[in-house]
């Protein structure tokens, strides 16, 4: 079935520097630099990068930080409790700016 | 007990036989494995020295994991016999290989397996019992830890994941509960701990259709969390890559994930990997006698190559210590990544 987002266009990724092979190359080294073991273990970054993929909503990325954050040990539980972490954040952004509503409304009523 | 599920071979499955195992693997658009090898300048997979001498004595276990190489489970009958193993006990003795290595199935499960650790603790030999721990609660083999213990034999254990869910969907229901039982046994008699010698190695496999992660960081978050969770604990963790045969491969095939797993296999080739792999230092014999480059191999029936003793009965050290390894598309799961051993990570 054709979909836009197809899951093996993701191994097509590296075509994006085909043009831009030193851009590329940029974003590779500071990319790989990111998720590799620091002050946060390997497994703390794949779920953040799940969690994150969910807001952006990129389903690449919720495929390939899925996989990820299994490969670093992480379970279903936490994997699950960090897109509720990412909802959490969402919902939260949604509703404080309820604030700016709220004073807007205040400011233009009687 | 953990429930038990039909083998391979008892529901008369076509994966039962291995040469369509290997045709399956053959016939996904992968390139060949010899090809990367050669691409990489390894030219042929050699073996360098035997440092182990692997011997799996029977195929009958207490379990039926579902990512099981071997197909193993309480209806095997391929044991073993006294033969093979004075003879496999002969050639270590005449040998100057340090390590003997036994494995299963379930391998305390063989009538013979106490005498063929007191017969190679006397000939001087480390000694490696590679347990799926829960054996040791069965009231027939509760002698075990401390019987190990005193032959000082390393126990490496299969534990999946720390947590309960991963290591029950891969190895059955309540199997989590019984093998944290049986890690408190062995550490109470030493296991695992500073100072005592006893080694005490966990294995883990994926639960799932996905590579293992880093070993180093895995370890360190298992150490402080078996140890927090239930005072657990224990010398290295192994990661170990599912190979994409026996049990494992009819799930990646039922869940419809053998060419994505295949294809990251493959993309994830690693030549540091590829110099590291068990097969360089291991001579494994299977059952009935017959030799073997390593365990997977045993099971696919991929003898050793042309003009090489195939049998223990035969076996030569010299001819055995330079051999040409017999490769085919299930190597890619030992050289992915960090790469893939009985003893974890190669590169």
């Amino acid at each position: 079935m054709e979909t836009y987002y197809d899951p093996k266009d993701l191994a097509h990724f590296p075509d994006i520097g085909k043009d831009v092979p030193e851009l590329w190359d940029k974003f590779l080294a500071w990319y790989n630099a990111v998720f590799a073991e620091g002050a946060l273990s390997e497994r703390e970054k794949a779920l953040i990068a799940l969690a994150v993929a969910h807001t952006v909503q990129c389903p690449y990325c919720i495929d390939a930080y899925s996989t990820a954050a299994l490969e670093k040990g992480a379970d279903i539980e936490q994997m699950t409790e960090a897109v509720h972490v990412a909802a959490a954040i969402r919902g939260g952004a949604t509703l404080v700016h309820g604030v700016q509503m709220r004073n807007h409304v205040h400011k233009l009523s009687m | 007990m953990a429930k038990i599920i039909p083998t391979l071979v008892k529901r008369g499955h076509r994966l039962a036989q291995s040469e369509t195992q290997r045709q399956i693997l053959r016939d996904l658009p992968l390139r060949p494995f010899g090809e990367a090898t050669t691409m990489e300048g390894n030219h042929s997979l050699r073996a360098n020295g035997i440092d182990v001498l692997q011997i799996n004595i029977g195929k009958r276990c207490n379990l039926t994991c579902q990512h099981c190489h071997v197909d193993a489970g309480p209806g095997r009958k391929e044991v073993m016999t006294r033969e093979v193993l004075e003879a496999c006990l002969r050639f270590l003795a005449e040998s100057d290989i340090p390590t003997l290595d036994i494995t299963g199935g379930a391998p305390e499960m063989h009538p013979y397996f106490r005498e063929a650790v007191e017969r190679a603790d006397a000939l001087g030999r480390s000694i490696i019992d590679r347990c799926n721990l829960t054996i040791t609660l069965l009231p027939n083999y509760a002698y075990l830890p401390a019987f190990l213990a005193d032959h000082h034999v390393e126990v490496i254990a299969s534990l999946p994941s720390y947590a309960h869910r991963q290591t029950d969907a891969q190895r059955g229901d309540g199997v989590f509960e019984q093998s944290i039982l049986a890690l408190q046994r062995f550490n109470e008699l030493g296991y695992g701990k500073e100072g005592t010698g006893l080694r005490l190695n966990l294995v883990t496999n994926p639960a799932g259709a996905y590579l293992p992660g880093n070993q180093q960081s895995l370890e360190a978050d298992w150490k402080r969390q078996l140890k927090r969770r239930y005072n657990i604990e224990f010398n290295h963790l192994y990661t170990i890559t599912n190979m994409p045969i026996g049990r494992y491969l009819d799930y990646l095939i039922s869940s419809g994930n053998l060419e994505t797993y295949m294809e990251k296999l493959v993309n994830a080739f690693n030549p540091a990997a590829a110099d590291g792999v068990m097969c360089r230092y291991t001579l494994s014999v299977g059952w009935d006698g017959r030799l073997y480059d390593c365990d997977f191999n045993q099971m696919l029936d991929m003898e050793l190559g042309p003009q090489l003793p195939q049998s223990i009965f035969d076996a030569e050290l010299e001819t055995l210590r330079r051999r040409v390894i017999q490769i085919d598309q299930h190597c890619y799961g030992c050289t992915a990544g960090a790469g893939s051993s009985c003893g974890g990570t190669t590169a």
